[in-house]
């Protein structure tokens, strides 16, 4: 570990806590419909697109109405994708004449984009035709995130609102948060990302003749209009088969570091428009703030154990940390510090291989995912994601001092209760039950790339990441098999959808219940008792449920490296 | 409910299109108008024929050049389509090695490497990153010392002094963005091809 690499990381820290009231400000303006900088040139768009779909912004939805809307929108979104991996043969921007993707991997794939997942069992460069990306991949991209930021802000208006049945209009809130806040940003960003050396073409593949002589075909891309949006929106599927290591997708130190940031940007953003939309900006300050703790404590790890190198690697005189499975223009610092945030957002996209690092520089990863992905987390799913989390926290703290807990004004019942636990219990079932299964069917275990404990930690990676909608991988795992194209569908579409209709249901429950003012009895939910016992009741949950799990795969690994045992 | 079906079609198709034609194709035109080489892959050209990319690695295995990192692409068997083959810095397959910490397929890999490179220098420390393999497979940077260990083997296949490529290899070399962000590095390509103009 070195100063200048601790220097990046606070740096980093600075600029995303620097970025959260504007965006926070600007977010809550677009969602509570008030006047915004883009107004002028947007109203008319976005009035437009209300005629003819036949929305009437004004008129609201209950929360049944709001969740059916959604999984509509879904439905239809899953068979466009579908429908243009399966026929991007016959559709035009296909220079390198890629065939049809086939059904298991097309399936895998639109389940995948649809819930944010985007994890890859398909090769980018070596499979999907520009149409494919663009019209599939680069869509959906902007919808589910889309899609996320509007749950969350439809359970921020439960816990804002008072004596109220309905919770917003989902077409509406899709609607702006794509155009005043997706778009406009990605047209920026897209712009910076080429002129970092990111290409942006219809051309073919080139054919360059090497120095030596050798042929080597380079391929290219409409690369930066993906990379934007897959990652503001946590999307992190990646335009190439290695994601952000490839030097076409992450150029320079500087599109680097500024791809960190626009993953957490608007994860953190949200939790100011909680506060603002709530009436209070330190609620979520506070949230931000179990976040930050839980973050800065991974990060740290994982730096500390790729920086310390493997036993292996040290036995053999090489110093400088674990550089396999990394890129030397971002060295240990940038590739520990992107693994950490890709996995506490739900982004998913890699910039070195996570399979390669360290048993415990990979294990942090790995428990981001298992915490339900709420350390900032994934565009609006990050913050519902946490919210469930604060509910049983101030569950737990209501039956110390034997009081009806409450919340931002909210009393906490039975009902949230059970809404909240139904969510967080819903993610080990799949991680931890298809792990299982897979472990013992030897055609699953074939797909294992590394032996020993580190094939344990493949698997259960995998599932972890499928069933939280992250998306990155322990690469070596083949998953572009039968079982794991769906049964990692099946995790990605359980992961998304029973946390957001338990989510929906608690947003509707909160709304209608009365505003109570906060009184002498009331936990105050601003300070430091309050972060501190929000952060026990993660971890206290998160390391019963998943510990034995990691104790199987990283831990017992990290104590053979130590050893030097190799497998 | 049904009532939400209009929007639910309409309103989809409506975002599909903007989202996934008008804004990669609008994007597509003005990076080209605007940043008209890094659009197309930042490619360089010798005598008129592309020769690479400056951001994409490429295969160095003669004595003369200074060479990448190792690179774990692959692609398919010309004889067995269902199997793959080594094919270092494939830049239609980017991969890493995906190798975990204690597997000895990969300890045995940089042993081998370590080896030859003590054998070609004895007199360095070999650097991390000329023996393990980047995370895409194309990594076109070494560290600045993992430039200067190999001076010695090219400044002989070259008649060249060895001052003469260490100067050379400062001046490729690049620092942290602002002194702050990323790492010090070298381009193999941009260096291989200064070393040829350097006759």
């Amino acid at each position: 570990m070195t100063i200048i690499g601790w220097i990046q990381i606070a740096l980093y820290c600075v600029i995303v806590v620097a970025l959260v009231k504007p965006l926070g400000w600007y977010m809550t303006r677009v969602f509570t419909g008030e006047w915004t900088p883009l107004s002028p040139v947007l109203r008319p768009v976005e009035a437009g697109l209300y005629w003819l779909g036949g929305v009437d912004p004004k008129r609201e939805q209950h929360w049944l109405t709001y969740t059916v809307a959604m999984l509509l929108f879904h439905v239809g979104g899953f068979l466009i994708l579908y429908g243009v991996l399966r026929l991007q043969a016959m559709l035009p921007f296909n220079p390198q004449e890629q065939s049809a993707v086939a059904p298991d991997l097309s399936f895998n794939t639109a389940i995948s984009f649809l819930t944010n997942t985007n994890w890859q069992n398909y090769g980018g460069e070596s499979t999907l035709s520009y149409l494919s990306q663009m019209l599939g991949l680069t869509h959906q991209n902007f919808l589910s995130a889309a899609t996320g930021i509007a749950l969350a802000v439809a359970l921020i208006r439960g816990f804002a609102r008072s004596s109220m049945r309905t919770i917003g209009n989902f077409w509406v809130d899709v609607t702006r948060c794509t155009l005043y806040v997706l778009l406009p940003i990605c047209i920026v960003y897209a712009l910076f990302l080429v002129s970092q050396g990111m290409p942006q073409t219809l051309s073919a593949y080139v054919d360059a003749t090497t120095l030596e002589g050798a042929k080597q075909s380079i391929a290219v891309g409409p690369v930066a209009s993906q990379v934007a949006i897959k990652m503001l929106g946590t999307n992190g599927g990646g335009f190439f088969n290695a994601n952000a290591s490839h030097p076409f997708e992450n150029p320079t130190a500087l599109s680097n570091f500024v791809q960190m940031l626009s993953i957490f940007a608007l994860g953190a953003g949200l939790t100011n428009v909680f506060g603002r939309m709530v009436g209070n900006q330190r609620q979520g300050w506070a949230i931000l703030g179990v976040m930050g703790v839980l973050f800065i404590a991974g990060v740290a790890i994982t730096y500390w154990a790729e920086a310390n190198g493997t036993t292996g690697l040290n036995a053999l005189g090489l110093a400088g940390g674990n550089m396999e499975g990394k890129e030397v223009r971002f060295g240990i610092v940038a590739s520990s510090l992107f693994a950490v945030i890709t996995t506490a957002a739900s982004c998913g996209a890699v910039n070195a291989m996570h399979d390669s690092f360290t048993a415990l520089g990979g294990m942090i990863p790995l428990i981001n995912m298992q915490l339900g992905e709420i350390i900032v987390g994934g565009v609006g799913a990050g913050l519902y994601g946490m919210l469930l989390f604060v509910v049983l926290a101030i569950f737990v703290a209501g039956l110390m001092v034997g009081r009806t807990p409450e919340y931002v004004g909210k009393k906490i019942e039975a009902r949230e209760v059970k809404m909240a636990m139904l969510a967080i219990l819903v993610l080990p079932l799949m991680y931890l039950g298809w792990t299982a299964v897979a472990v013992v069917l030897p055609q699953a275990v074939a797909s294992i790339a590394n032996p020993g404990p580190h094939g344990f930690s493949e698997v259960l990676y995998a599932f972890t990441s499928a069933t939280g909608n992250n998306g990155s991988a322990f690469g070596g795992l083949t998953g572009n098999t039968l079982f794991y194209n769906l049964t990692l569908a099946t995790s990605m579409f359980v992961g998304r959808f029973f946390m957001i209709v338990p989510a929906m249901a608690l947003a509707g429950s909160l709304a209608a219940k009365k505003s109570i003012p906060a009184s002498a009895g009331t936990l105050p939910t601003t300070g430091g008792l309050f972060i501190g016992l929000v952060v026990g009741v993660i971890l206290i949950i998160g390391g019963l449920t998943f510990f034995p799990a990691l104790a199987l795969g990283p831990i017992v690994e990290h104590l053979a490296m130590t050893a030097n045992t190799l497998f | 409910m049904l009532k939400e079906i209009r929007p639910a079609i309409v309103l989809l198709l409506a975002l599909t299109l903007l989202t996934g034609l008008a804004y990669p194709l609008a994007m597509t035109a003005l990076a080209g108008v605007i940043f008209p080489k890094q659009a197309q892959g930042s490619l360089i050209e010798k005598d008129g024929q592309v020769i690479g990319s400056a951001l994409i690695g490429q295969q160095f295995t003669e004595d003369k050049y200074f060479h990448g990192r190792p690179s774990a692409t692959t692609a398919a068997d010309p004889e067995d389509s269902s199997k793959t083959v080594s094919a270092p810095y494939n830049a239609v397959n980017s991969a890493g090695s995906n190798l975990g910490p204690t597997n000895k397929v990969l300890i045995d890999r940089v042993t081998a490497d370590v080896d030859r490179l003590k054998a070609e220098n004895p007199s360095a420390p070999v650097p991390v990153d000329l023996v393990t393999t980047s995370a895409s497979g194309l990594d076109p940077d070494i560290s600045p010392e993992a430039a200067l260990f190999q001076v010695p083997r090219v400044a002989k296949a070259r008649g060249l002094s060895e001052q003469r490529l260490q100067q050379l290899v400062r001046d490729h070399s690049q620092g942290r963005l602002a002194g702050l962000l990323g790492e010090p590095r070298v381009n193999v390509l941009a260096l291989n091809l200064a070393l040829d103009a350097a006759k």
